[in-house]
């Protein structure tokens, strides 16, 4: 069903068709508009399920939390300081096993106080236990919820996923978009059959207090269900694939012109769009360049990402978030999956970019070709206005 | 007391836990329908050391301070199945969790209007973590971030008055139980969860290490506590006070003396004629003196 429609409405009717029994959420741009369209969704008497608004996204958390644990299928959207405020509570679902979806609805962190798009705050949470995909465009931020709960309750994984969408550039665009039928959906994602839940027909207690004694299996089984999660993805997606006619691969990395490329951008979400069309560009006139796409970043496919560049002289890591006093967050990904092996770049290079919303354009792409040589560069910021440092630090 | 099915015996709170002793009449009175999430603190640390647990009902303990959001999902969750006629949703925690850290989470889920019993084990300071002073610390109480000393009498400030806090939201049930009255906190329990709606009950609890008295003085202290004025118990139904435990007043000190993180107030009259205002507030603003 084909619809022109914005990012986030999209996103609140595939929620719609997933069918969760709670939704809780508290508002914060630019997420406001997928859990508006849900409140009028569910007001409407559309979806049969209890939205819980809340007094801040700690409790928002705690209440998919709380759902979760007994049995129901959930649903929470937030951004930006909003995770942060529900990072603990992030931490413990992940650690408790709960198949909850969010929606991360990337945007920049304070301070400065700053609206608009980078992926600092959901990649600053990479250490939580969740699955995070990333979406380049709104049918696949659409089609990845789908995936997401197929995934996280299936019984091999309950594990919690995060969709990652841009800010603005994907929330609030508006694209012609498939629009997934429920009857399709329906074939796709089955009801959700808990394994556990908080029943007074069959008592358990959940949440307990591990020792040293116990704590380290714990995490260590989180560790191991993540690593087999990146084939999980690639069997879900191929499924999703028979039902919906939509290919995403092994859903782990989107290889675009990079089987002879010299020169390769790493990026994530929605750049990369615009990388594609400098990459045409180039290619057009007999550059050998292309594109490794990131989709899932945690689990991060280290093998995968090995295989698709090993032949590959030159890598630049365009990063949408830093990692203030270190490496970039995707550029040290990538060092690691090179260090040791016997193939590989001999240049791995790292550059920042687009961070509080600064548009990465066209050119912007062409310049991170450029700087893109034999010398190696670690955060190399793209797009600065040498003029506003001048004004700040030129004495 | 015999060993009861819904918390069982095993678990490794103090000897003479007031809290211990409370969570088990809270329990018992709501019966084995009823799902509990737990904030983090004593109870939770006490009874459910993995891989045990003392509870023979569904329970859950997420974190410190978000028992009344999980409770809220818990609930959600419930109608959206169709069974919260059927089932109590019971959230709990210290007085630190509930007053304090937990203070927003709590006037969500009372402003919400959910159908849940909020428990609040008062034993007036985070003594899971070692007897740290919290909002609903008495005035004047050692506590080891509230020492007394040479320019300091301990805590600075009164308690913070959470059940008023709680009968500003307009919620229909608000009550003040204690440890020391087991029979008039299973009844509160009891009439909480008869009523529709979100509650709260706020449970003073003693806490023999933290309070330094004797374990076998748990009933007496807490019954001091009330019988002083100190420890007011009162309902609240739709914002009305509807009942109130009366009795003759003891002076304040005999409660004082009667623990160590009160002791270095015997030799200060002034500190204690402060306290004995405090009582006196108390017994005139509830009605609490017994007439002849």
């Amino acid at each position: 069903m084909k619809e022109f429609v914005e990012g986030s409405h999209a996103i609140a009717q595939i929620i719609q068709a997933c069918k969760p029994g709670v939704i809780s959420a508290y508002p914060i741009t630019p997420q406001t508009h997928i859990v508006e369209d849900l409140a009028q969704i569910v007001a409407n008497g559309e979806l049969k399920a209890q939205f819980v608004n809340v007094e801040s996204e700690h409790s928002a958390a705690s209440v998919v939390l709380g759902a979760s644990a007994t049995g129901v299928r959930v649903y929470t959207a937030t951004s930006s300081q909003g995770l942060f405020y529900m990072q603990e509570v992030v931490f413990n679902i992940a650690g408790m096993r709960l198949p909850v979806v969010m929606t991360c609805a990337n945007r920049a962190i304070s301070a400065p106080i700053n609206i608009w798009n980078d992926q600092q705050d959901s990649i600053s949470l990479r250490d939580a236990g969740w699955v995070q995909i990333y979406a380049e465009d709104n049918q696949e931020a659409v089609d990845f919820h789908l995936i997401a709960y197929r995934l996280a309750e299936d019984k091999r994984v309950m594990l919690p996923v995060m969709v990652c969408m841009d800010g603005f550039i994907l929330t609030h665009g508006m694209e012609t978009l498939d629009l997934p039928e429920q009857d399709k959906v329906n074939k796709f994602l089955p009801n959700y059959n808990p394994l556990y839940k908080l029943d007074p027909a069959e008592p358990i207690s959940m949440g307990l207090l591990a020792d040293p004694d116990y704590y380290m299996e714990a995490r260590y089984a989180i560790q191991e269900t993540m690593k087999s999660s990146l084939g999980y993805l690639s069997e879900i997606s191929s499924e999703f694939n028979a039902v919906f006619g939509r290919d995403y691969k092994d859903l782990l990395v989107e290889e675009y012109q990079t089987k002879d490329a010299e020169k390769v951008i790493v990026a994530m979400g929605s750049v990369c769009g615009t990388i594609k069309e400098v990459v045409d560009e180039q290619r057009a006139k007999g550059k050998k360049v292309g594109l490794l796409r990131i989709i899932t970043y945690r689990p991060f496919p280290y093998a995968r990402v090995y295989e698709a560049l090993k032949d590959v002289s030159r890598i630049a890591v365009l990063d949408k978030a830093v990692s203030l006093g270190a490496y970039a967050p995707i550029a040290v990904e990538m060092k690691a999956a090179f260090y040791g092996k016997k193939k590989g770049p001999k240049v791995i290079s790292s550059f920042v970019g687009g961070l509080g919303g600064r548009d990465i354009t066209l050119e912007s792409i062409h310049e991170v070709f450029r700087r893109l040589t034999a010398k190696e560069v670690n955060s190399d910021f793209i797009d600065l206005k040498p003029e506003l440092l001048k004004e700040e630090y030129g004495k | 007391m015999g060993n009861s099915p819904l918390f069982k015996s095993g678990h490794t709170a103090c000897a003479g836990c007031g809290q211990a002793i409370a969570a088990r009449l809270v329990v018992e009175a709501s019966g084995a329908n009823t799902i509990i999430a737990n904030n983090t603190g004593c109870l939770e640390v006490f009874s459910t050391k993995y891989p045990e647990t003392a509870w023979g009902v569904p329970w859950i303990h997420s974190l410190f301070e978000n028992a009344a959001a999980v409770a809220s999902g818990i609930e959600a969750a419930l109608i959206y199945l169709g069974k919260k006629d059927t089932i109590n949703v019971i959230a709990q925690g210290g007085d630190g969790s509930t007053g304090d850290i937990g203070l927003q989470a709590l006037s969500g889920m009372l402003e919400r209007g959910h159908d849940i019993l909020y428990v609040c084990y008062d034993n007036e300071a985070y003594m899971n973590t070692g007897v740290q002073r919290s909002g609903l610390t008495p005035f004047d109480t050692n506590t080891t971030t509230s020492p007394s000393g040479a320019r300091s009498s301990g805590n600075i400030r009164p308690k913070k008055p959470v059940p008023e806090i709680c009968v500003a939201h307009g919620i229909p049930y608000v009550a003040t139980a204690s440890a020391g009255f087991p029979q008039d906190l299973t009844r509160k329990v009891k009439k909480a969860i008869s009523i529709k709606g979100p509650k709260y009950i706020q449970i003073h609890v003693p806490c023999p290490l933290g309070w330094r008295h004797e374990t076998n003085q748990m009933l007496p202290v807490a019954k001091l506590a009330v019988e002083t004025g100190l420890y007011p118990l009162f309902e609240y139904e739709n914002g009305v006070l509807v009942n109130r435990r009366q009795f003759t007043p003891k002076p304040v000190e005999e409660y004082l003396k009667s623990q160590g993180r009160f002791k270095h107030l015997l030799n200060n009259p002034e500190e204690i004629k402060k306290i004995q205002e405090i009582a006196d507030n108390n017994i005139k603003k509830y009605g609490l003196k017994l007439e002849a």
